[in-house]
């Protein structure tokens, strides 16, 4: 599946990885702890984009605070002294200007990496994700395509309020000509963005702040610099076959936790992590509710139209006739998102939600 | 307003190198204000008509109206200020927008084309002389009103009317329409229809520009010509757009064309400070402000413009005065513009202009005017009838395009499309 083609030579990579590993251990003294290399999420990111730019001077970083600050959450660190101001551009706090100024740079064949300190802040520069970027392809037919990523951290963080919690992965996945990806760990954060940049298309990367400090394991397969996940399609994180749950980004990480304590009760739950939310991989979602015949699904958005609503719908309408149960969708709490820890807490769905409600589709609860 | 900064603040050095600059610093010499700027007097109050007054007589800037530069070059050297060559050019390219864009009007109530379609009649000088200057490497970034900047830049007449009518043989397959005209070719970015939408990707482009010449160490010298509207210029996007590209140094050209309406809002109306060249030197960028229903005027503040740009001086603002016979599009019923103010704009059609300014300094003789003016309908009409007799595009042609890799699902990693590998599994939507 990942087509990994560890073997192949490509400009600098023998370079590339001799520096991967003096950065490495500058960086992130875990890295290498004793068997299996872990690596954060952060790492993950930071190394993905940093082999890119070397790989491809076209490819540059333009975002608040990405260069001399090294970043607002560190993601960009090191790279303005790797790669000097010209690349590294820090931008004044003017989202729409600068979101456009990366499209026109892309339109001419250039290959923008453009942060939004958080994709709240996106709101102000979403027409020209949508309308300059997303619909160019199709509106010119074909001419001019539109190469760019915008990445940044979406959803919920810890104690932020209702304008900095904001999950964006339905608005934007709901648009054709944008591809929608939402890594969960450090594996899927270096894969997915590493294959965003090379994208010919426009790439909504959606991280989580959260996550960004957690470290995952990695393989060595995974930290080759030619090393890409495919977009649209979903992994399966943990087999079972009593329900599936499918889920994206930090809730992977609940969702897994959920299976742990549901296996203490005899039920086997599959958790799918989907990686990306534009285009969806429903083949993957459909052929696991087709083995385990119950579907639930966790996102942290509003639930109104959101991704789970989608995916409910696409179950549905497959594969009506294998269900066993109805769907169980959970979602954020339809609120703007409250400040006070403990109202937080109840806004945004735990892990004894997603246990309840798988075993609700079990019929062993009500 | 400026009369609230003393008028020496505004003088404080906006620094403008190159070898015109002493030129640049004649005191400035607006054009007295009984000329069209004001524009429709119904809105404007006698106070501020007082204050404008002053704010031009006593005001210094390091800014100069080209009126009267270029009536100081004329006057000074004698001699004029195109050749035969170019000023067939100039009027070949204005009688095609005219002509191409009253056959939209045609077309368009005979119900050949449809949608929203907004004309650009009586601008013409405005594209023309910024235009013809380009070479096929600059691009050229417009609105909604863009036909006449695409047939400008080189786009063929058949296949922008083939793309009006929605065909196949359109320059974009029938999938943009009247306001979204792009050409890779002729380095035409669009089309935008939000106001304001083209002017950060105009800006992208002079970035690439200047990107491809300090990083990637390629020769170019393109610039990008950003053209927008008065009512743009309360956008955000457009005070964002001329801080980067003052602060970046970009090779961009914004050209406002002022023709004083946003469909039926007057630019008096909807503006604290109506005078939108002084917006360039707030953010370090020259503003000029230039009769644009002159060509040769236009091309002469263009020429200057464009060779500081290609220097690497980095950006300028033009302000455009000029005017849309037409309404704001076909659907517009134009009840709001006075006649007065639309019949003396009319006697300053650009077009008029150019051919009595040709004649009377013996450039060309009529007949040869006459024979473009002939050559052009004909290529109008052959651009309708082609663009009759092509074909709607195909069913299959509705998916196509969405993503420039065919079914969405990436590269893999050794540079293929993922969806070509034999053991990949798409499992998307069908339709």
């Amino acid at each position: 599946m990942l087509g990994i083609l560890r073997q192949r030579a490509i400009d600098g990579g023998l370079a590339a990885s001799t520096l991967r590993k003096t950065r490495f251990a500058l960086v992130s003294a875990r890295s290498y702890a004793a068997g299996a290399k872990e690596m954060t999420v952060r790492d993950a990111l930071n190394s993905a984009i940093d082999e890119e730019m070397s790989a491809d001077p076209k490819v540059f970083v333009m975002g608040e605070e990405v260069g001399q600050y090294q970043g607002a959450y560190k993601i960009t660190k090191g790279l303005l002294e790797k790669y000097g101001p010209e690349r590294v551009y820090d931008t004044p706090i003017t989202e729409a200007g600068f979101t456009g100024i990366g499209v026109g740079a892309a339109y001419a064949g250039l290959k923008p990496v453009v942060e939004f300190m958080t994709f709240n802040f996106s709101m102000q520069a979403i027409d020209h994700i949508i309308n300059s970027a997303a619909k160019s392809n199709y509106m010119s037919a074909g001419q001019i395509n539109v190469p760019i990523v915008f990445r940044g951290p979406n959803g919920a963080a810890a104690g932020v309020g209702a304008q900095h919690s904001q999950c964006y992965a339905a608005w934007y996945a709901s648009v054709p000509g944008l591809k929608v990806l939402a890594p969960y760990s450090a594996e899927d954060a270096r894969g997915l963005l590493k294959a965003a940049i090379r994208d010919p298309d426009p790439v909504v990367f959606l991280e989580n702040e959260l996550l960004y400090g957690e470290s995952f394991p990695i393989s060595e397969e995974a930290l080759d610099s030619s090393f890409c996940l495919p977009i649209g399609k979903a992994k399966i994180e943990r087999e079972g076959k009593d329900v599936t749950i499918v889920t994206f980004s930090k809730m992977v990480g609940f969702a897994l936790k959920a299976a742990e304590k549901l296996a203490e009760e005899g039920i086997s739950a599959e958790v799918i992590n989907l990686r990306s939310i534009r285009p969806l991989d429903r083949a993957t979602i459909n052929a696991s509710v087709r083995k385990t015949s119950r579907l639930v699904t966790v996102e942290e958005g509003f639930p109104q139209h959101g991704v789970c609503a989608e995916i409910c719908a696409s179950v549905v309408e497959e594969s009506f006739s294998y269900l066993d149960a109805p769907v169980e969708r959970i979602a954020g709490a339809d609120v703007p998102m409250p400040y006070a820890a403990n109202l937080e807490r109840l806004a945004l769905p735990q892990i004894e939600d997603i246990v309840r409600a798988s075993k609700r589709a079990c019929y062993r609860s009500k | 307003m400026a009369t609230a900064f003393a008028p020496t603040k505004l003088t404080a050095t906006v620094p403008l190198h190159g070898s015109q600059e002493n030129r640049l610093l004649l005191p400035i010499r607006l054009a007295p204000p009984s000329s069209s700027f004001l524009g429709s007097t119904r809105s404007l109050t006698v106070n501020s008509l007082r204050r404008l007054n002053h704010s031009n007589a006593t005001r210094r800037s390091p800014v100069v109206a080209v009126q009267e530069v270029v009536k100081e070059k004329q006057s000074a050297n004698n001699s004029l200020l195109i050749t035969k060559e170019e000023g067939l050019e100039l009027y070949e390219d204005m009688i095609l927008g005219r002509s191409f864009e009253d056959m939209c009007a045609q077309m368009y109530y005979r119900g050949k084309m449809f949608g929203f379609v907004h004309l650009y009649n009586g601008q013409e000088a405005v594209s023309t002389g910024f235009i013809k200057l380009l070479t096929k490497s600059d691009s050229v970034v417009s609105t909604y009103r863009d036909h006449v900047h695409a047939l400008s830049k080189g786009v063929s007449a058949r296949a922008v009317m083939s793309e009006l009518f929605g065909k196949v043989t359109g320059c974009c397959r029938g999938q943009g329409g009247s306001m979204h005209m792009f050409s890779k070719e002729h380095n035409m970015l669009g089309g935008f229809a939000f106001i304001g939408e083209g002017i950060p990707v105009a800006t992208g482009a002079a970035f690439s520009s200047k990107y491809r010449r300090e990083v990637l160490k390629q020769d170019c010298e393109d610039v990008t010509v950003a053209f927008f509207g008065d009512g743009t210029c309360n956008n955000g996007q457009f005070y964002e757009c001329l801080n980067m590209a003052a602060l970046y140094k970009l090779p961009i050209i914004f050209v406002v064309e002022n023709n004083l309406w946003a469909i039926g809002m007057s630019h008096l109306r909807a503006t604290s400070d109506p005078e939108i060249w002084k917006k360039g030197p707030a953010f370090g960028m020259p503003g000029v402000h230039v009769d644009g229903m002159d060509v040769l005027k236009v091309r002469e503040v263009a020429k200057e413009a464009v060779t500081r740009a290609r220097r690497g001086e980095g950006p300028t603002l033009v302000e455009c005065e000029t005017y849309r016979f037409r309404g704001h599009s076909l659907a517009d019923p134009d009840e709001l513009r006075d006649a007065a103010e639309k019949a003396k704009y009319a006697a300053r059609d650009p077009i008029a202009a150019l051919k009595k300014y040709l004649i009377e300094n013996k450039l060309v003789k009529e007949a040869e005017l006459k024979s473009i003016e002939k050559k052009i309908d004909e290529l109008v009409e052959e651009a309708v009838e082609f663009a009759d007799a092509s074909p709607q595009p195909g069913r299959s042609q509705l998916l196509e395009n969405v993503f420039a890799d065919p079914k969405g699902f990436g590269i893999g990693p050794d540079g293929r499309y993922r969806c070509e590998d034999p053991k990949f599994t798409e499992g998307t939507a069908q339709v």
